[in-house]
């Protein structure tokens, strides 16, 4: 028999090897390879014995403290957060800012003085905050979808009815994107808007293989993997743009 | 009946019947484990115990898809998973500079409260333990969560791959790179 591999020692080393008895055999006859296996458990057993830190008897407890007030509504109501208050008072204010900054630039008479303008600066960071919370809601949303196991048919009424609502955000913030020159974001949005589509359109339960399918296309296209990169950039832009606007003010 | 003698799965049917209370038990039953994995998974305590936090919240409101074909603590190690995934990606955002000084201020392997010090423990000088945590943090986040729950949770191999959502041969590789990838790092130091 060959010396062991790498692989097969970790296997071994795990008890996942599927022919123990030969590698058993191999191993009491090999001195290569029985030290080779200890270097290797030596090197695991360092990172056994880097430690975490210890939580309290009573922990379940104090979380389960924690976690009651947040368990308002019923098992199931998996979107609600999503439109809890907390959550959608900055996006609503951003939007109210939008629209009133808009409708002020719109209705000023040539008797009332004109507001004064948006700096482009804070313009491209609410942009940019907008479009942050719109992929990290439209991840979730695929993400959820992904991550679900089933037999038997599905409900997915409550992702239905978010992709709806996402489907528009997501073509105004493509098209957004797209004239101020971010191509990689604008595709990748493309993208997501195609998915979003697929799911706002299909019905609201369905079977096992639908699900399947749905995994797939959300797989095959990369597109949480795509959706969390580009979140990352335009998170980093937003800081970007908030510091120049506090450098420029001070 | 004792409540706490109920298996995890007769206690998901009491809270999907209705009984928002009997979600303690699981949350009892389950927070440390959570944590450790969580601690693992992001190498920082705050973050692990918002981990928790999620983790439980994420999973009293799927508990109705929670199929009884894969065990309670399966399903919740993958809703554990995901979540350490998304707070180390927020983490990875923060600046630079803040995480440094927090992490300096309360380095979670200083700070652990040595009750029973093992002789391991002991024997890991600064050096190695560095290093270690470092090249945890090389590691993609597959390979991070296949080799945390399989090296410290001793889960099968079979488990892991329903935690994370990959075929068991796609478990099996994140384990072997994340051990090859540790090693290598840890050459140097170890010898």
């Amino acid at each position: 028999m060959n010396h062991l591999s790498e692989e097969q020692l970790i296997l071994f080393h795990y008890d996942e090897a599927e022919e123990r008895g030969g590698l058993e055999g191999h191993l009491a006859s090999c001195s290569l390879c029985r030290s080779r296996l200890e270097d290797l458990e030596r090197d695991l057993e360092l990172f056994r014995s880097s430690p975490v830190p210890e939580r309290p008897e009573d922990y379940g407890q104090r979380v389960w403290m924690r976690l009651r007030p947040r368990l308002m509504e019923p098992p199931g109501s998996a979107w609600t957060w999503l439109f809890s208050p907390p959550r959608w008072v900055p996006a609503a204010a951003l939007a109210l800012l939008i629209v009133g900054a808009f409708l002020a630039g719109r209705f000023v008479g040539p008797g009332n003085p004109a507001p004064a303008p948006i700096p482009p600066q804070a313009r491209e960071r609410i942009l940019l905050m907008a479009v942050g919370r719109h992929l990290e809601r439209s991840q979730m949303v695929l993400v959820e979808l992904a991550n679900t196991e089933s037999k038997g048919p599905v409900d997915i009424s409550a992702e239905r009815n978010i992709a709806r609502d996402l489907v528009d955000e997501n073509r105004l913030y493509r098209q957004t994107e797209a004239r101020a020159g971010e191509a990689g974001v604008a595709d990748v949005l493309d993208d997501l808007e195609r998915v979003l589509i697929e799911i706002a359109n299909g019905p609201s339960k369905i079977s096992s293989t639908q699900l399947d399918e749905i995994q797939r296309r959300i797989e095959a296209k990369g597109i949480i993997f795509k959706i969390r990169v580009i979140g990352s950039q335009v998170q980093a832009r937003e800081k970007s743009v908030a510091r120049q606007s506090s450098g420029g003010t001070t | 009946m004792n409540r706490m003698e109920d298996s995890d799965a007769s206690v998901v049917t009491q809270v999907l019947a209705g009984d928002r209370d009997a979600y303690r038990i699981l949350v009892e039953r389950h927070s440390r484990a959570i944590f450790r994995l969580a601690f693992r998974m992001t190498g920082n305590e705050q973050d692990a115990e918002d981990v928790v936090q999620e983790t439980l919240l994420r999973a009293y409101r799927r508990l109705n898809r929670f199929e009884s074909r894969s065990t309670f603590s399966t399903w919740l190690y993958r809703i554990a998973v995901n979540c350490s995934v998304d707070f180390s990606r927020k983490r990875r955002h923060e600046d630079d500079r803040q995480v440094a000084c927090e992490r300096e201020a309360d380095d979670p392997v200083l700070s652990v409260p040595s009750t029973d010090p093992s002789a391991e423990r002991l024997m890991m000088s600064a050096e190695v333990r560095e290093k270690v945590e470092a090249t945890m943090n090389t590691l993609s986040e597959k390979e991070r969560a296949a080799f945390v729950l399989r090296h410290f949770e001793g889960q099968s191999i079979e488990e892991i791959a329903r935690a994370l959502g990959v075929k068991a041969n796609a478990a099996k590789n994140n384990i072997f790179r994340a051990v090859q990838k540790l090693r290598r790092a840890l050459e140097p130091v170890v010898g």
